[in-house]
């Protein structure tokens, strides 16, 4: 390093920004990436993909909180328009507090986007004064004001301990030399504000004379987590503010994760009775996983799937942990990521088009990989000897195999879908839901086996076929619908018959108005002779004929066509419901590893010590370190040593035995000859590790101090020996 | 009625407005004004003024400074989250901005009475100065010495000030230990039902005659008087409700004069009120809405309290049910309740002395977070794995309110909880996952 100083000293040497090269995404992904030739390929294909499904979750959310946000900004319209009424009733009733309660469930990690969206949807079309606060940062009065006054004013607050700021404005410098938090401030700020716009545009006063709306947006102030306040912090807050609102036109927003009952449980009615608290509910979070189910996984827009098992643990984890989409798709973005980054066929997981182009650049290693792919051997194995002699040897030729399979595949995802939907349409509303209330309970059984198989399917054709008229109308009506969005040629001629059938079915209603056949007579005779027996076996005879006829009579032409209509859509079933494992080249899109995907989502902190503890070859990779299942080798770390002894230890441990163990144990380890004298007795290195290693296990929490025996510390976990 | 109030030194025509603005409260101003004396006379040096919500304590000595004209600083403790902004605020009205920008970052009480007594030596007073403190009771919280201290402010300072409290309760609340000078304590008694009739039946609607309003207060008092006596509310609510008593005037069905009519029409809905707008079931604005849709559609508003149904997510139910159980369940039953074989434990020889009450009457009792956990595996049907997200859930139960931590945040070593759950609420959730809770509570065995 060379300096232009002339004199002799110390020079720093700051590195320069470009020595310290940072790693893009793209040199994450592709560090340590399965099959590197291709990666930057599979990089750019997983990033689209993960692009556009971010934006459309955004997009979908926004449509999702659009009305309860409609009717939020209704509110808030509402509430400052009637401010300035000024009839006898509003001017004797009591200013309160306009106050919107907004119900948003336990998901709490998702409620961030909510109000993120809201408050940007007020700024833009209600007021630009928005300020949202959150329990944390609000432990006393002093910070909930401070924070409140900041996000309206535009940080120009300081409380006693703080800097005071800069930015001071001329016409009141005296005045701001000592502001301090009060919402007298905010007032002179906001008639400041206030009158600046309303100078600033003389003309709109002049056009609109009666309604002088736009000078007076309301305040908002949104509370994003109402339980966690401090109540007695909140009350003050409320109690100051309408102190004030006649000055200032204030607004709430409280989030309220459980029932709007705590509001109540927060504030007492001399507080409560300063608001006017009006509730907005928003949709269930299970509704919004449905939707974003039905849009992200249930489509063939996006060519990456997911498996039935890794479905099931991203749906078990929102279902018996935490209710968040938010985690739902981070979840998914995971599994994208895992799947792009660990399989090299990933390169053909993309849009029908681009995957066949892709196909044509595959290199020999790639193609070697698709021969063993298991679908692909099982391909294999079911063509003819000499194709098979092909398919392994010639790459010209398997590609060409893999353009028509890869084709394949995309078809069947084009029919698969529909018939999904129309399946759940049909067997949704059954008594018991045999298979399932939500489609994504149907798409889990079809993704792990052949659902017509399922016991719960065949009792659903049952169902089915025992349905009145007009509601099997009105379902494959629906059917017809959703058939009617989808493109492919087989599920136009399914159309086509599907139509064909109803067409039928309306048919029957012109020739029902024809006498009905002469069953009646068959049913009738029974009846008679029945009236005349009074023997009880005789009876019973009688009893059983006449079910058998009713079982054998002759089917009305309604009850032909609706078999007819059961069949084939058991018919179309049995053709496109297929689990995808059935397909060839389905590793291509399909993510199959849940174990990844569990181990990532939902942590096991201690199991994952235990190991740690029990095995450590697990972690640290050293050959020294294996051993037989249930033994440690004496080469592990200390703490592994006294964990594996103190298991063999009820439940007081005497520390001096321990350390001998310990010894012993860590003498042999260092080679000595167990006939030496020394041989295990303890010196003041090996005395100092095992104490370390035992205040490790305490900070770990398997032991702690007892005052029950001098000398003993006491387990807190159990097992072992 | 004018006559009550007459002090010398103010004009006359004042006192008369005064008087017309404070009605059912003309004792108590006389007695205030007696107090205050003449503008020049050296007031005593504190007042302290005591009465329920809404006696109109600060609406006394509000019009009475204000008309009056007398020098005086409002100040709400509510507002004054430190004592800085109290000293503001006080010598921001008496000597303006300039006096209260002399006060460094953080003052103190000697500060305060520094630049007081400086500015005042400036400015000495030629009238008795008022510092009215509203929700006086939030000054105990404050430093220990500021409520004495304010109290003998007049020698403090040296000058013609007098403090005047107002609260909610009384004095003897007050009194630090190491005492204090007494301020004179003037009690401001509830308004009875007559001067209820008469404050309320001042607002009369423009277009409508004063006799009918007055009758209206009338049934309104009779419906509300028994439960609300906030002079507040009360006009609040008739403000409210009285489109609804007109509706038949308007529609031309009754005469003014036929009050019994009018109270036929009206006394369902204001029963009606009663249990929801004014506990802030429905908001006023709602409530505005009904009554008019009410015509044509008699549509149930459901108040806030009907939505109690909370979802959870399914590991959250059960820990939440492990947590009532263990909330609301001696430890030592534990072993009855979750050991396949326990044998039979017989209630009364197993109970010690104090766990003979009903634990549900005692309310629920703290637990370590171990035996949550224990009772929860016990109670959740299948296995699951001690996963962080589990414990997380715990700790959002806690924001969330459903459970309280009992032990200080900071410790980290065995947390201890409070299950925070109702009754009713614990069997709703229980009811969803088919779990019999009762089955599992001692107190119902």
């Amino acid at each position: 390093m060379s300096t232009s100083s002339v004199s002799k000293g110390c020079f720093v040497f700051k590195p320069s920004a470009k020595k310290k090269k940072t790693l893009s995404l793209e040199d994450h992904f592709i560090h340590g990436c399965e099959g590197t030739e291709n990666s930057e390929m599979r990089f750019k294909l997983c990033q689209d993909l993960w692009d556009t499904i971010k934006t459309d979750t955004e997009v979908l959310q926004d449509e999702l909180n659009r009305n309860i946000l409609d009717s939020l900004l209704d509110f808030t319209r509402k509430c400052s328009s009637t401010r300035q009424h000024s009839d006898w009733a509003s001017q004797m009733r009591a200013s309160e507090i306009p106050t919107a309660a907004l119900v948003l469930g336990v998901n709490v990690p998702d409620h961030d986007m909510t109000f993120q969206g809201l408050s940007e949807l007020l700024q833009q079309s209600v007021t630009p004064h928005v300020a949202s606060v959150q329990a944390k940062e609000c432990g006393a009065l002093k910070h909930l004001m401070k924070r409140v006054l900041e996000r309206l004013m535009g940080a120009v607050v300081t409380v006693d301990d703080e800097e005071e700021e800069e930015e001071v404005e001329q016409t009141s410098a005296q005045l701001h030399n000592s502001v301090h938090c009060s919402l007298s401030t905010l007032c002179d700020w906001y008639n400041t504000k206030s009158k600046k716009s309303y100078t600033g545009t003389p003309g709109k006063k002049r056009s609109s004379p009666v309604k002088d709306d736009p000078q007076q947006p309301p305040l908002v102030i949104i509370f994003k987590d109402l339980e966690a306040f401090n109540p007695r912090v909140l009350q003050d807050f409320i109690l100051i503010c309408s102190r004030y609102i006649e000055r200032l036109p204030l607004m709430f927003i409280f989030g309220i994760a459980t029932s709007p009952s705590t509001i109540q449980h927060m504030l007492p009615h001399s507080v409560s009775s300063l608001l006017c608290i009006e509730l907005f509910q928003s949709l269930s979070c299970t509704q919004h996983l449905a939707t974003v189910i039905d849009k992200f996984i249930l489509t063939t827009h996006f060519p990456f799937k997911l498996n039935g098992k890794v479905m099931q643990v991203m749906i078990s984890i929102f279902l018996y942990h935490d209710f968040s989409v938010r985690n739902f798709i981070k979840g998914v973005q995971l599994a994208l990521l895992e799947h792009f980054h660990s399989q090299p066929l990933s390169v053909l997981c993309c849009k029908n088009k681009e995957a066949l182009l892709n196909v044509m650049q595959l290199g020999h290693q790639d193609l070697e990989r698709i021969r063993q792919l298991p679908s692909f051997k099982r391909y294999i194995e079911k063509q003819e000897p000499q194709e098979q002699v092909n398919l392994s040897t010639d790459d010209a030729h398997i590609k060409e195999v893999c353009q028509r399979l890869i084709k394949d595949l995309h078809k069947y995802h084009k029919n698969y879908y529909p018939i999904l939907r129309c399946l759940h349409t049909l067997t949704s509303s059954l008594p018991r839901y045999p298979l399932g209330k939500q489609i994504r309970e149907l798409h889990l059984i079809c993704l792990e086996k052949n659902v017509w198989e399922n016991e719960e399917y065949q009792s659903a054709m049952r169902l089915l076929k025992m349905l009145a008229k007009d509601e099997l109308i009105t379902l494959l009506q629906k059917c017809v619908e959703i058939l009617q969005l989808a493109k492919s040629k087989n599920m136009t001629s399914a159309l086509v018959q599907l139509e064909d059938v109803l067409a039928k079915f309306k048919q029957l209603d012109v020739v029902a108005a024809e006498p009905p056949p002469s069953v009646e007579d068959c049913i009738t005779s029974p009846v008679k002779n029945l009236q005349k027996k009074t023997d009880l076996f005789q009876l019973q005879k009688a009893l059983l004929e006449m079910n058998e006829s009713r079982r054998s009579k002759k089917l009305s032409p309604f009850e032909i066509l609706r078999n007819e209509a059961i069949e084939f859509i058991d018919g179309l079933v049995k053709s496109h419901l297929s689990p995808p494992e059935s397909q060839t080249l389905n590793e291509v899109c399909y993510y199959t590893s849940s174990a990844t995907v569990r181990r990532h989502l939902n942590a096991t902190p201690r199991t994952s010590i235990q190991t740690a503890l029990n095995s450590p070859y697990y972690y640290l990779q050293n050959d020294r370190l294996k051993t037989e299942d249930g033994t440690v080798s004496n080469a592990a770390p200390d703490i592994c040593i006294v964990y594996k002894l103190h298991l063999e230890c009820g439940r007081l441990i005497n520390l001096f035995d321990w350390l001998e163990a310990y010894a012993t144990v860590v003498s042999a380890a260092e080679g000595n000859n167990p006939d030496f004298d020394n041989f295990g007795k303890v010196d003041d290195v090996k005395h100092a590790r095992f104490i370390r290693a035992v205040s490790e296990l305490e900070f770990l929490g398997f032991i702690k101090s007892t005052r029950q025996k001098t000398d003993h510390v006491a387990r807190i976990t159990w097992g072992g020996c | 009625m004018s006559a009550l109030l007459q002090q010398p030194g103010y004009e006359e025509e004042r006192l008369q407005t005064v008087a017309e603005q404070l009605p059912c409260r003309e004792v108590q101003a006389g007695m205030l004004l007696s107090l205050m004396g003449q503008p020049h006379q050296y007031s005593y040096p504190s007042i302290f003024i005591y009465g329920h919500r809404s006696s109109g304590k600060s609406h006394v000595m509000h019009v009475l400074l204000k008309e009056l004209e007398l020098p005086h600083a409002t100040v709400s403790c509510v507002e004054c989250v430190s004592v800085a902004l109290l000293f503001e605020q006080v010598l921001l009205s008496f000597f303006g901005c300039d006096a209260a920008s002399l006060l460094p970052r953080s003052p103190s009480l000697s500060d305060f009475v520094r630049i007081y007594r400086q500015r005042c030596s400036q400015s000495p007073a030629k009238q008795t100065r008022y510092i009215v403190m509203e929700k006086a009771e939030l000054l105990r919280d404050t430093d220990a010495n500021l409520l004495p201290a304010l109290l003998r402010l007049q020698e403090l300072v040296e000058d013609n000030v007098t403090i005047i409290l107002l609260t909610d309760i009384v004095w003897d609340k007050f009194r630090p230990n190491t005492g204090c000078f007494e301020p004179l304590l003037l009690h401001f008694p509830d308004y009875s039902k007559g001067e209820l009739q008469q404050i309320l039946s001042q607002d009369r609607h423009p277009s409508y005659s004063a006799e009918l309003y007055s009758a209206y207060i009338n049934i309104l008092l009779g419906v509300f008087y028994s439960v609300c006596r906030d002079l507040r509310e009360l006009r609040h609510l008739a403000a409210l409700n009285f489109s609804k008593f007109c509706e038949p005037l308007t529609e031309g069905k009754v005469k003014e004069t036929d009050t019994h009519k009018l109270w036929r029409n009206i006394e369902p809905h204001l029963k009606k009120a009663m249990q929801t707008v004014y506990l802030r079931e429905v908001s006023s604005l709602q409530w505005e809405q009904m009554q008019q849709m009410e015509k044509k559609e008699n549509g149930a508003l459901r108040g806030l309290s009907a939505h109690t149904h909370v979802e959870l997510p399914y590991y959250s139910k059960f820990l939440l049910i492990a947590a009532y159980l263990a909330s609301f369940n001696p430890a030592r039953t534990d072993k009855r309740f979750f050991v396949k074989h326990h044998g039979k434990i017989r209630k009364t020889n197993f109970l010690k002395k104090n766990e003979k009450t009903s634990n549900h009457l005692l309310g629920p009792k703290p637990f370590p977070l171990d035996r949550l956990l224990a009772i929860f595996y016990s109670v959740v049907d299948s296995r699951v794995a001690p996963t962080a997200s589990i414990f997380s859930q715990i700790s959002s139960l806690v924001t969330l309110q459903l459970l309280t931590q009992v032990s200080h945040g900071d410790q980290l070593d065995a947390p201890k909880y409070k299950c925070a759950v109702s009754m009713d609420f614990i069997c709703a959730i229980s009811r969803t996952v088919n779990f019999e809770i009762v089955k599992y509570l001692y107190d119902f065995l």
